[in-house]
C-alpha cells in the first residue's frame, strides 16, 4: 500500500501534546505511533520527551569510549616514545615516569572524549541530513510540527485528529 | 524583582531582531572594525620588520627572553576562560540568565586562544620552524621531553582550542538552521545551509543535542582549569625566584576567570549598543555579570595576598628580593598599577548604583583588564631581570616599540575576528533565548493559577 507523509503545524506545545496523546490512545490501522511520528520544535522542550515516551540516547557511550581510547592512546604513545630511551642511559631516572605522563594522558582523555562525543552526536542525531520534503521554516520560528508517516487509508483519520486540535496548517506529500 | 528578560517577547521577534544584527549594525560597528584593522596592520608591520631584521629589534636578549610576547600570550589564554565559565559552568548550574550572552563569550574564548597562539609563533622569531613545538621525533629518533610543561602547554592549548571551536559550533547548529530558513539566496544562505547540517529540530535531534552539549560542557570545565594550571606550570615548575610558588595554578585560574569576566562586561556593553540588543542583553543580566566579576576579583586579590605572604615568610631571600624589586624597582609603576587596577578599582562594582551604570562599567572593565595584563607582565619580566645570579641582573632592558606594536596588533586581530564573527553568525543564541522566555512565561502562568486558586 502506498504511503503518505503529513506535517501538521501547531501554535503551542499543549496542542501538539494533545495530538500525540490522542494518536497514542487511538489505534489507527496503517500507522505506528512509535515509529511513524516525529515532533519538530523550535526549542528543546523536556515535555516533548515526556509525552513521546522514553527514547534512549547513546551519545554518552561514544563519550566513554572516546575518552578511554584517547587516554590510552595518549599514554601508550608517550610511553612508547620514551621507551626509545631504553637504548640510552637515563641516569637511574624512570624511563616511563607516571606523574608527568598523567598530564598529557589527561589532555588526550578529554580530546578523545570531546571528538568522539561529537561523532556520536552526528551518528545518533542522523546528521548531516537532507532536508525532508515536508518542512516548514515556521518550525524554526515559533510553531510546533508533527510529522507522521502512514498508509494511504489512515491519512484521513490523522488529518481529522490534527484539525480537531487546531492545526494551523497541514502539509501533505505522497511517499513510496 | 527586576526581570532578566521580558517573558512576552514573541519568538518571531527574537528571530527577527537577531537576524537583523547580521545585516544592520549601528555605524560604530564599522568604526570599531576600521580601528581594529589599523591596529592589526601595526602588528603585521612589526612582525614583518622583526622577521626580516631579527629578534634584536624586539630588544629580547638575555636575561629578558620572553618579554611582552609571553606575558601577552598568558593574558589571551586567560581571557579565554570566560566563555567556559559562562557557557559550561553556568549551564551546569542552570543559571539561565547566561543564555543571551554565552554565545559571544564562547566566541571570545575561541578568538582569544587563536590570538594567544600567535604569540607562541612570534616569540620564537623563526616562524618557519614553529613545527618544532609539536611532539615528533627528530631525524635521530629522539622525541621531545614529555616532562616539560612547554610541551604540555602545546597539547593543552590544542585540546582547548579544538574543543572550544566544537562547543561553539555545536551550540550554534539550531541557530544556523534559523538563519538558513530566513536568508535570501546568496553566500549567506549557502554557508548556513552547509553548516546547519540539515537540522530540522526533530525530537531525535534535540534529545541527542542536549546530551552532547552537556557532555562537552562537563569536559570543558576541567579542561579550562587544566589549561591555565599548565600555563602556570611553565613558571611554577622552574626553580626561578618569584615563579616557584605552589599557589600559582589556582592563582592563574582565578586571574583568567577575572580577566575573562571583565572582557565580557566590555563586549556586553559594546554589542548591546552596536547590534541594538537592549532587549536581550538587559541591565539585570549585566548586574549579575558584574557581581560575578566582583566576587572573582576578591578571590584573585586574596590569592595575590597569599602569594606575597608565602614569599615573604618563606625565608627564600632570592624570591623576596624579586618581590621587593617589583614593589620598588624599575617595574614599580606597573606592579602598583596592577594592584590598583586589579584590587582597588573592582571595589566600585560593590556599589549598587554602579552595577548598571554603563559608562562607569565600560571604564572599570577596561581598567580591570589593564590590571590583568600588567599582572602577566609582572609575572614574566621581573624574575628574568632579577634572577639568582647578580651578574645576570638587568633592570634597564625595556621592551622595544616592536614588542609594544605586536601587543597592540593582537588587540586589533582579536577585535577584528570577533566583530566579523558577530556580523556573520548570530551572537545571541535565538533558541536559548526562546527557551528562557518560554520557561519564564510558564512560571508566570503557574504563579497566576496558584494565586487564583488561593483567592477561591
Amino acid at each position: 500500500m502506498s504511503q503518505r507523509h503529513l506535517l501538521a503545524l501547531f501554535s503551542n506545545f499543549d496542542e501538539a501534546e494533545a495530538v500525540v496523546r490522542e494518536l497514542r490512545s487511538a489505534s489507527i490501522k496503517g500507522f505506528n505511533v512509535n515509529d511513524d511520528l516525529t515532533v519538530k520544535s523550535p526549542i528543546e522542550h523536556p515535555e516533548v520527551e515526556e509525552f513521546l515516551g522514553n527514547k534512549p540516547v547513546y551519545v554518552q557511550w561514544f563519550t566513554l569510549g572516546g575518552a578511554l581510547m584517547g587516554g590510552l592512546l595518549g599514554f601508550f604513545l608517550i610511553s612508547g616514545a620514551q621507551a626509545n630511551f631504553y637504548a640510552q642511559l637515563k641516569g637511574g631516572k624512570p624511563i616511563v615516569p607516571f606523574p608527568p605522563n598523567f598530564v598529557l594522558t589527561y589532555e588526550m582523555f578529554i580530546l578523545g572524549g570531546v571528538f568522539i562525543s561529537i561523532l556520536g552526536f552526528l551518528i545518533c542525531a542522523g546528521l548531516p541530513a537532507r532536508r525532508s520534503p515536508l518542512y516548514s521554516a515556521k518550525v524554526s520560528e515559533d510553531q510546533i510540527g508533527i510529522l507522521v508517516k502512514s498508509d494511504e487509508g489512515a491519512a484521513g483519520t490523522l488529518k481529522a485528529i490534527f484539525s480537531k486540535h487546531n492545526a494551523l496548517e497541514i502539509q501533505e506529500e505522497a511517499g513510496k | 524583582m527586576e526581570k532578566d528578560i521580558r517573558e512576552d517577547i514573541a519568538w518571531a521577534k527574537i528571530n527577527g531582531d537577531v537576524l537583523k544584527s547580521l545585516e544592520n549594525p549601528r555605524r560604530l560597528y564599522w568604526v570599531i572594525v576600521f580601528v581594529a584593522l589599523a591596529a592589526f596592520g601595526v602588528g603585521v608591520g612589526c612582525e614583518i620588520y622583526q622577521y626580516n631584521v631579527g629578534m634584536g629589534v624586539a630588544n629580547l636578549n638575555n636575561p629578558q627572553v620572553w618579554g611582552l610576547y609571553i606575558a601577552t600570550f598568558i593574558f589571551w589564554i586567560g581571557m579565554s576562560h570566560s566563555g567556559t565559565l559562562l557557557s559550561a559552568i553556568l549551564h551546569l548550574m542552570h543559571a539561565d540568565w547566561r543564555k543571551p550572552i554565552y554565545r559571544f563569550a564562547e566566541a571570545m574564548t575561541t578568538f582569544s586562544l587563536m590570538t594567544a597562539g600567535l604569540f607562541v609563533m612570534v616569540h620564537i622569531g623563526r616562524l618557519w620552524q614553529v613545527y618544532y613545538s609539536l611532539p615528533y621525533p627528530n631525524e635521530r629518533g629522539i622525541w621531545p621531553n614529555f616532562q616539560s610543561p612547554l610541551l604540555w602547554d602545546a597539547m593543552a592549548i590544542f585540546t582547548y582550542l579544538s574543543s572550544s571551536i566544537i562547543f561553539l559550533y555545536v551550540g550554534m547548529i539550531p541557530d544556523l538552521a534559523i538563519c538558513r530558513d530566513n536568508m535570501h539566496e546568496g553566500w549567506r544562505k549557502k554557508l548556513y545551509t552547509l553548516l546547519s547540517l540539515g537540522w530540522e529540530g526533530t525530537d531525535r535531534q534535540w534529545r541527542n543535542f542536549r546530551v552532547t552539549y552537556l557532555t562537552v560542557a562537563c569536559f570543558l570545565i576541567p579542561l579550562a582549569v587544566s589549561v591555565h594550571s599548565i600555563v602556570a606550570s611553565d613558571f611554577a615548575m622552574s626553580q626561578q625566584p618569584g615563579w616557584h610558588v605552589t599557589s600559582f595554578p589556582p592563582y592563574f585560574v582565578a586571574g583568567a576567570l577575572y580577566s575573562g569576566c571583565a572582557a565580557i562586561i566590555t563586549l556586553f556593553i559594546i554589542l548591546r549598543y552596536v547590534f541594538k540588543f537592549e532587549e536581550y542583553m538587559t541591565l539585570p543580566i549585566l548586574k549579575k555579570t558584574v557581581r560575578l566579576t566582583f566576587a572573582i576579583a576578591m578571590v584573585w586579590t586574596y590569592l595575590n595576598a597569599v602569594e606575597f605572604a608565602s614569599v615573604w615568610y618563606s625565608h627564600d631571600s632570592a624570591s623576596k628580593d624579586v618581590l621587593i624589586q617589583k614593589m620598588t624597582g624599575a617595574y614599580a609603576f606597573a606592579w602598583w598599577g596592577m594592584i590598583f587596577c586589579g584590587s582597588i578599582v573592582p571595589l566600585v562594582l560593590a556599589f549598587k548604583r554602579f552595577q548598571t551604570n554603563i559608562p562607569v562599567l565600560l571604564v572599570v572593565s577596561l581598567l580591570l583588564n589593564l590590571g590583568m595584563w600588567l599582572e602577566r607582565w609582572m609575572i614574566v619580566s621581573p624574575t628574568f631581570s632579577h634572577g639568582y645570579y647578580p651578574w645576570t641582573w638587568d633592570h634597564d632592558q625595556w621592551p622595544s616599540l616592536v614588542q609594544w606594536g605586536m601587543v597592540f596588533g593582537s588587540f586589533g586581530w582579536f577585535t577584528l575576528l570577533f566583530m566579523v564573527f558577530c556580523k556573520v553568525f548570530p551572537s545571541v543564541s535565538m533558541y536559548e533565548v526562546k527557551e528562557m522566555v518560554y520557561h519564564r512565561s510558564l512560571h508566570l502562568k503557574k504563579g497566576h493559577k496558584t494565586a487564583e486558586q488561593g483567592a477561591h
